[in-house]
């Protein structure tokens, strides 16, 4: 295995997972809820009485976030360099999957594996495989 | 104050996906990439996520009510099933395609990139089906 020494960022990932740990634990402590958000958002297609506030005001978070970040330094690059005929499928995937499975990177990654689940790290183990293999496939299998 | 905190959370999850690199589908599908040049950062992502979080998830089980008086609810243990394989796969699929995962896709469509709106609606149809299939 190569490591990519040119990308790898070992202190800024870091900092930022501890950020991602500070935002998910926030949230269990002082609103009670999981920060999965695939689950948050996909709560909002069936809402229910109470349900709806809190989390589009979590999401407006999300989405705000880059516009906040921009106002202490630049955004470093982020943009989507897959082809745009594979972008519908790949985001429908994602949605029917994570509903499905019950949860993505944050819900099971972050707030499952900090809870000890079994079932977020069977789902954690799944998904990764799945994406390692999808990749592999997709870059060294199709030449893509 | 429910909606401010969860705001917040909502705020510092996203800026620490940018900060981590995780908003970068590049960088995302760089760790992906085990066979070709690996860049092992997104581990470390999530063990400075998790980190953090052993603290917070520990003490938000030793409560019943969270700091602002509301009920925690954490899920239910329960064993695997099929549904949670299957799902995780096509995520996985969908993932891997993509290098795109529910919340940095909503950071993205925070910078206003076209594809990060194409990819969201598609995610978020993608919900819609499960809804239409499941309820």
């Amino acid at each position: 295995m190569l490591i990519d020494s040119l990308h790898f960022s070992p202190v800024s990932a870091v900092l930022g997972g501890l950020l991602i740990g500070l935002a998910a634990s926030g949230l269990i402590l002082f609103v009670g809820r999981i920060a999965g958000i695939s689950g948050i958002l996909g709560g909002l297609l069936r809402p229910r009485r109470g349900e709806v506030a809190w989390r589009v005001a979590f999401l407006g978070g999300l989405v705000t976030a880059p516009a906040v970040y921009q106002v202490v330094a630049a955004l470093p690059d982020a943009r989507i360099q897959v082809a745009w005929p594979v972008l519908p499928l790949a985001g429908l995937l994602v949605g029917v999957g994570t509903r499905y499975g019950a949860g993505c990177t944050s819900g099971h990654g972050v707030c499952g594996l900090s809870r000890l689940s079994r079932r977020s790290l069977a789902a954690v183990m799944t998904f990764m495989a799945a994406a390692f293999l999808t990749v592999f496939i997709t870059r060294h299998v199709l030449g893509h | 104050m429910t909606l401010l905190f969860s705001f917040a959370s909502g705020l510092v999850f996203g800026i620490g996906l940018i900060v981590a690199g995780m908003a970068d589908p590049s960088k995302v599908l760089g760790f992906l990439d085990l066979a070709g040049l690996w860049d092992p950062s997104l581990a470390l992502v999530m063990a400075g996520a998790i980190t953090v979080g052993l603290g917070g998830f520990t003490l938000a089980r030793s409560r019943t009510r969270s700091v602002l008086g509301l009920p925690i609810r954490l899920p239910p243990a329960r064993g695997l099933d099929r549904r949670l394989i299957l799902g995780s796969v096509l995520f996985g699929i969908g993932w891997g395609l993509s290098g795109v995962c529910p919340g940095p896709a909503l950071v993205l469509m925070g910078t206003g990139s076209a594809k990060a709106w194409l990819f969201g609606t598609a995610m978020v149809a993608g919900m819609g089906l499960f809804e239409l299939l499941e309820r």
